[in-house]
């Protein structure tokens, strides 16, 4: 027995290694260099269009807008990073909050309200994590179904009522901030969070495991990594960090409704796969999604600022979310053709994506409104 | 490698592109606002001139239509108005929106909420930062908000109801029924109970005979139904009120269907655009709601008064709103700080082609 188990624990370390290996060198270099310098674009676009940007005040209270966002992404890498995906956590953090606020409205002290709202959000985590990795069904299929599911089990606890009246201790939560500084709360835990996945993600023996699945799931299970263990883990962690999202959001809005949060779920998308984090698994880093998280952040807040209409703000996130999945692609391609035959396409690529960006940046004065700022 | 250097000759040209796309505008306003703060110098106290009217979101007919009665308030008030929305009706997105509005330092929101209680602490952090915030059409709860525009009250809506099925009965009057939603609707059950008060009490309607109310369940068949059997139970049947947009376009239907046009009018509470058809072929001629274009433009005033101090957020206090008269500040134990705009706007066969919502 011991004699079997060795070569497989060797083998695995190796393809996790390389795949570890592969991912920094790979992405680190093209994605995220190119985030950060899209960031300080956005800050210096944005601190020349407008007066309110660079106010500590206005940052720290749009910040905590996107923090729901980011607390379901941390879990939401891990996943993507083994080719899976979760589309039920803004349904399980509406369920989550419901169930907190129908207890609190009958009475129940808040914190065994939002403790009970914790366990029924990872219920659902597990009721995901057993169908995808227990049944073998697929993460998008089962999450699509429970994405209806859960929603409709939040509506089932409120119905058309709203839970309200939380007390302050609980909504320091979401519109608290620590100490006597600018940083609200729900960023510093934000951080804290994103700190503790990143270092799960890069420098332990599971998270290595997570990038060994993404890249080839057989060739991982023969390698001895606990697939079915490490991808039902991950949904319950999903399905966790759901449901906290969903405190921090009860407590940012003082109040709970069945249909607080709908539609974030693909926001939560966006900003994983606009992190460099390969929809189809394998690639990507928790550094990425946090700066497109921020990138996002920022450009959403900018572009209010300067009263770009909502719709073109999407489209604008789209057009990058696009670029994003665009330039990995090109970058394979060029690099399994390495023939200048391909050149011309290359060429033609480049100029799509600088053709994309001047558009973007046309759309960006095209679309303002009478701008409040410079009155 | 090659690719690298695409992408650097990528950025390095949109930095170039974008530095030149933001120095040409830029220039062009600090100079304006050099020269306009110099004007302000001369002149006397520093007025508020930007307001934002955020309906539940944007590209729905019905809030456009408030803009409308927005801008008409701001070219009379001398202000700027900005039509400016989440892209769906989510008050997560609203908030966003509110935030980036609030830190703009505007003079006053002028809101339709999509969630009474969800906005309270947005709301509580735009009047602290001193901004007039006032809700129209779907309010905030009252702590979030000085004052709501409340679009109509029960007598209002009971009373244009009887008005107009007194019109179209004629002068010597004559029977009417009423075709109403669920019997279990809370808003209609109060507002049948008002007119059937006032159908007792009053004199103007003394010669209003309520002959059966009947309920279609806010379904499109069955109200149809209820309208034909109506028809037939009460030959001498003059009108039928409908206080439900469900119910109003079925019995509107069933006159015009049952070829009844001219003997048995049908009126109530409905919108423009499903009741166009009817209004002009004489099935329906005058039905009633509020206006949005009205609400609209009474919530900008009602913005503006307070952002300029002309009104606190108090009950009692009164102002003046353009066209539409003057208007006091009134205290709801319910509603809170509120401001009626009055009886419900009636829509008929002069004035429907005004409206597209």
């Amino acid at each position: 027995m011991k004699s079997q188990a060795n070569p497989q624990n060797t083998s695995a370390a190796t393809i996790s290694e390389r795949a570890t290996r592969r991912s920094l060198t790979d992405v680190f270099k093209n994605w995220e260099l190119l985030l950060v310098v899209l960031i300080i674009i956005v800050v210096l676009v944005n601190t020349r269009l407008s007066p309110y940007f660079l106010n500590a005040k206005n940052i720290s209270r749009t910040s905590s807008d996107f923090m729901e966002i980011g607390l379901m992404m941390l879990p939401m890498v891990f996943i993507v990073v083994t080719g899976n995906i979760d589309l039920s956590v803004a349904s399980n953090m509406g369920m989550s909050a419901s169930f907190m606020g129908l207890l609190h409205n009958m009475g129940v002290n808040i914190w065994l309200a939002a403790l009970a709202g914790l366990a029924l959000g990872t219920l659902g985590g597990v009721l995901n994590g057993y169908l995808i990795a227990k049944v073998k069904l697929p993460s998008l299929v089962v999450t699509l179904g429970t994405y209806a599911f859960f929603r409709g089990i939040a509506y089932g606890f409120l119905g058309d009522q709203a839970a309200r009246n939380y007390p302050a201790k609980f909504t320091y939560l979401g519109q608290g901030r620590v100490g006597g500084s600018l940083i609200p709360v729900s960023v510093a835990i934000f951080i804290g969070l994103a700190i503790i996945f990143g270092i799960i993600l890069h420098a332990t023996k599971f998270g290595r495991h997570l990038y060994a699945i993404g890249n080839n799931e057989e060739a991982a299970k023969y390698s001895g990594v606990p697939i079915d263990k490490i991808k039902f883990s991950l949904f319950v962690i999903s399905g966790f960090m759901a449901a906290f999202a969903g405190l921090v959001l009860a407590a940012r809005f003082g109040s709970t409704r069945p249909d607080n949060g709908t539609g974030l779920e693909l926001a939560v998308i966006t900003a994983t796969v606009l992190g460099g984090v390969d929809i189809d698994g394998g690639k990507g880093s928790m550094y990425g999604a946090v700066l497109s998280l921020l990138l996002i952040g920022l450009l959403r807040f900018g572009m209010g600022l300067v009263n770009i209409q909502s719709q073109v703000q999407s489209t604008i996130i789209g057009l990058l979310l696009i670029v994003s999945i665009f330039l990995p692609h090109i970058g394979q391609r060029i690099a399994a053709n390495k023939a200048t035959r391909f050149r011309w396409k290359t060429v033609l690529a480049v100029v799509g994506i600088i053709a994309l960006f001047v558009l973007f940046f046309v759309f960006f004065f095209w679309s303002r409104a009478p701008v409040l700022a410079e009155i | 490698m090659k690719f690298r250097i695409f992408t650097i000759a990528s950025i390095l040209m949109v930095i170039l592109s974008l530095g030149l796309a933001a120095c040409g505008p830029q220039e062009e306003a600090t100079e304006a606002v050099v020269e306009e703060t110099e004007e302000e110098v001369v002149e006397e106290a520093p007025t508020c001139e930007n307001y934002v009217l955020v309906p539940k979101n944007l590209g729905n007919p019905y809030f456009d239509t408030g803009n409308v009665g927005a801008q008409e308030a701001a070219g009379e008030l001398g202000i700027t108005v900005l039509y400016q929305g989440s892209a769906t009706a989510d008050a997560t997105e609203q908030i966003t929106l509110l935030n980036s509005l609030i830190a703009q330092n505007v003079c006053g929101l002028a809101i339709s909420a999509n969630d009474a209680d969800a906005l309270v602490p947005t709301g509580q952090a735009a009047m602290d930062a001193g901004i007039a915030v006032v809700t129209w059409d779907s309010a905030i709860a009252p702590a979030g908000r000085d004052i709501h525009i409340n679009q109509a009250e029960l007598a209002g809506i009971a009373q244009i109801q009887l008005d107009m099925a007194s019109r179209l009965a004629g002068e010597d009057g004559g029977q009417i029924a009423i075709l109403s939603a669920t019997s279990t609707a809370p808003n209609q059950n109060a507002w049948i109970a008002a007119m059937e008060e006032m159908l007792a009490s009053e004199e103007a309607y003394a010669n209003l005979e309520l002959v059966e109310t009947v309920y279609g369940d806010d379904d499109d068949t069955k109200s149809y139904n209820e309208a034909q059997s109506l028809f037939t139970k009460y030959p001498d049947l003059e009108v039928i009120i409908a206080p439900t947009t469900v119910g109003i376009a079925a019995s509107a239907r069933a006159v015009t269907d049952a070829d009844l046009i001219g003997q048995v009018f049908v009126t109530g509470l409905g919108t423009p655009n499903q009741m166009r058809e009817y209004v002009k072929n004489g099935s329906s001629p005058e039905f009633a709601l509020w206006n949005p274009a009205d609400l609209a433009y009474l919530a900008v005033y009602t913005t503006h008064a307070l952002a300029t101090g002309e009104i606190t957020a108090e009950a009692g206090q009164t102002f003046t709103a353009g066209r539409l008269g003057e208007y006091t500040v009134q205290d709801d134990p319910e509603l809170g700080l509120n401001v009626l705009l009055g009886l419900p706007f009636v829509y008929n066969a002069d004035n429907i082609d005004d409206f597209d919502w």
